[in-house]
């Protein structure tokens, strides 16, 4: 087990940096809160969305009816779907801040750094499919793996996709001024069935691989304290180590172990996020079973 | 002796038309004071008595008092008028007696009764089907216009309820429908009836639509609850929704003689009718629309309107938002709500703010079917493809992945790792 989750906190904070308690600086404030603002309003997003995709099932009726009917559902979705769309806007907006600002645009969207899918990602897989099967080792990755550049990438395109589909079915009548009817029906049948990608695909994919995989179980902590132990990151990002000593960065990046208070925050949030998430999928495992 | 008692019976009614007419309160009086000119009295010396018991032990005490307010009573109808197998002169009477005699002077009622769906039953030997006191009462028997009266429409629901809504007459008797009075009582029907709306005095009660001495089961053609009839019967009072509805495509199909096509209670309902303007029904009627209209209704359910109106109480559009209720036409006729020249306004009934190229939306969706939408077809194919793989292959992956680390973990642990 990592021992950034079983150690006791407290005390680490008040020791004497060791190697077996000294931590890095991963995700900052700000990324940890558009990750917050993304996990909120997509809950809150597929809890007053899935019971419209699933109409017929008892548990539909249930969740509208504890937002106040179909018609506070509807609100709920919309609220959700607003702060979603200002974390993304945020978020690109800071993208192309600090790019420009520190004129550092091009290691955003290339190189070890950089969330854009690279050669090495698909040697990357390769690898990892075949250590799955025990016939090499680990592959060596760096900053970013390439199933979170895929999770990255997949909120990504589906911002566009579910958001604009969204905001077509939201604006349908003042739009079909100029946008033939047909454009309705494609963004409803897009909305839905990206919808079903999207929590599926976070539910249970994203769980596993970030969190309840048995290295991590039950939780990840770094995007809920930004901070990764040494341990973890000479282990899980060799490559990013090895460049962040190399270029002498790492002394700059070291951090305080993650406040007890932090990591009871982060159990408790990402705790409810996981259970909640997790309980959507079997219930629509058993929607799709009962359609 | 039928002549006889008819003309009897005028002279009856004629007699007692005068009395009243003069003074019913007076002519009530005298009688108490001259119990020598009551024809009854010789019935009353043994049945006067009202805790007196015949041989079975069953109670034969007839109250006078109660009689005497009947419509028999007030007309001065003697007690073997009735019961016309009792003579006089011939007392005490044999136990046993025939049924009163009501086809003495209700000679036409009996014989449509005889022809109705209880009738039938009685000659069937079915000792349970309803004979004349069934409805009516025995000594008691009031006017129907007298609200006191078990005919009165206030008091139908529970006359045919008596049977028609008692579970267990219902079970023994195999009485159709079940427990009607049940959901008759609910109904909006009833309501009008009970007086909780206004127009109550029109309201119906069973024998408004199924008739009262020509009762048929709606297996019978020529029963006013017959399908083919049901229009007609319901149009009695809703002419206006009937003349609509025999314009419409329904109504057109059933004039034609389609057994199949529909009727207002396939719609409605029979007697569990609600009022049509509360959005539970209006959501409700999309399943009836579907005992016909299948692949419509699945259709309909991909879009958001179906959607909606399937999660519950809401008021989207729903068939008749578009198609019509009464007056369904297809869309090839000028005058459908969903002939082209007519569909954006009907679009505008719920969405004002329409735009015109709104009508190129397809309300029945059918994504598998490359014909009807290219464009939606590759779409579905596209998302399906897409979804399938990335679950496939993810799923692949964490199973991989799953298996790999509870390896390398059983691995570490026997190697005697931390």
């Amino acid at each position: 087990m990592p021992s950034s989750v079983t150690m006791p906190m407290g005390q680490a904070a008040s020791r004497p940096q060791t190697a077996a308690n000294r931590y890095y600086r991963r995700f900052g404030l700000f990324e940890r809160v558009q990750h917050a603002g993304l996990m909120f309003s997509f809950i809150g997003c597929a809890l007053s969305g899935l019971p419209l995709l699933f109409p017929y099932t008892g548990w539909a009726k249930t969740i509208a009816g504890f937002m106040g009917g179909f018609h506070g559902a509807a609100l709920v979705h919309r609220v959700c779907a607003t702060i979603m769309g200002v974390v993304f806007v945020i978020h690109i907006l800071q993208f192309l801040w600090r790019g420009l600002a520190t004129g550092t645009l091009l290691s955003v969207l290339w190189g070890p750094n950089s969330l854009m899918p690279q050669p090495k990602d698909i040697v990357d897989i390769w690898q990892h499919m075949k250590f799955f099967l025990g016939k090499g080792p680990r592959p060596h990755f760096d900053r970013y793996t390439y199933w979170e550049k895929f999770d990255y990438m997949a909120v990504f395109w589906g911002m566009f996709i579910i958001g604009g589909s969204g905001l077509l079915l939201w604006f349908a009548m003042p739009l079909s001024a100029w946008l033939p009817g047909w454009v309705f029906n494609i963004a409803t049948l897009i909305h839905g069935e990206e919808a079903l990608l999207a929590v599926g695909f976070i539910f249970t994919i994203h769980f596993f691989n970030g969190h309840v995989r048995p290295e991590k179980f039950p939780m990840d902590m770094v995007i809920f304290t930004g901070r990764i132990s040494d341990h973890e990151l000479r282990e899980e990002r060799p490559l990013e180590f090895e460049r962040l000593k190399r270029e002498g960065r790492l002394a700059s990046i070291e951090a305080t172990p993650p406040a007890p208070g932090a990591v009871m925050f982060g159990r408790i949030v990402g705790g409810t996020a996981l259970v909640l998430g997790i309980l959507t999928v079997i219930l629509i495992i058993y929607g799709v079973v009962m359609r | 002796m039928k002549p006889a008692a008819l003309l009897r019976a005028l002279f009856l009614v004629l007699a007692f038309g005068l009395a009243s007419a003069t003074s019913a309160k007076t002519a009530a009086a005298p009688k108490k004071e001259a119990p020598p000119a009551d024809p009854n009295e010789a019935c009353m010396m043994c049945h006067a008595d009202a805790s007196a018991k015949g041989a079975g032990g069953k109670s034969i005490g007839v109250d006078l008092a109660v009689f005497g307010k009947s419509v028999h009573g007030e007309m001065q109808i003697k007690c073997v008028d009735c019961h016309a197998d009792v003579s006089a002169d011939k007392l005490p009477h044999p136990e046993k007696l025939k049924p009163a005699a009501c086809s003495n002077c209700h000679e036409d009622a009996v014989k449509h009764y005889t022809t109705t769906a209880h009738g039938k039953a009685v000659k069937d030997g079915k000792t349970a089907a309803a004979t004349c006191h069934d409805c009516h009462g025995t000594h008691d028997i009031k006017r129907s216009k007298d609200p006191a009266s078990m005919t009165n429409f206030v008091n139908i629901e529970s006359t045919c309820g008596a049977c028609h809504g008692n579970d267990k007459i219902v079970e023994q008797a195999h009485l159709p429908g079940g427990n009607i009075q049940a959901k008759y009582h609910d109904s909006i029907h009833n309501q009008l009836v009970e007086g909780k709306t206004a127009y109550n005095r029109a309201a119906p009660t069973c024998t408004s639509c199924h008739g009262t001495h020509n009762i048929q089961p709606k297996s019978e053609p020529d029963s006013r609850v017959a399908r083919a009839h049901v229009p007609d019967t319901c149009g009695g009072c809703h002419q206006r929704e009937k003349t609509v509805f025999d314009k419409g495509k329904h109504g057109q199909l059933r004039q034609a003689g389609n057994g199949a096509a529909p009727v207002c209670i396939d719609c409605h309902g029979a007697h569990t009718i609600k009022r049509a303007s509360t959005a539970g029904w209006q959501n409700a009627v999309v399943g009836a629309c579907g005992n016909c209209h299948d692949d419509k209704i699945t259709s309909f359910r991909l879009t958001y309107h179906g959607k909606v109106t399937t999660l519950g109480p809401a008021s989207v559009a729903t068939c008749a938002s578009c198609h019509g209720a009464h007056d369904v036409r297809p869309a090839s006729d000028p005058l459908s709500t969903v002939n082209s020249a007519n569909l954006l306004a009907t679009c505008r009934n719920c969405h004002a703010d329409a735009g015109p190229k709104l009508v190129s939306w397809d309300p029945h969706p059918q994504p598998k079917d490359r014909e009807r939408s290219v464009v939606l077809y590759y779409t579905y194919i596209f998302m399906e493809i897409l979804l399938a793989g990335v679950f496939l292959f993810f799923g692949l992956h964490t199973v991989l992945w799953a298996y790999r680390s509870f390896r390398n973990m059983a691995q570490r642990r026997q190697g005697g790792g931390h």
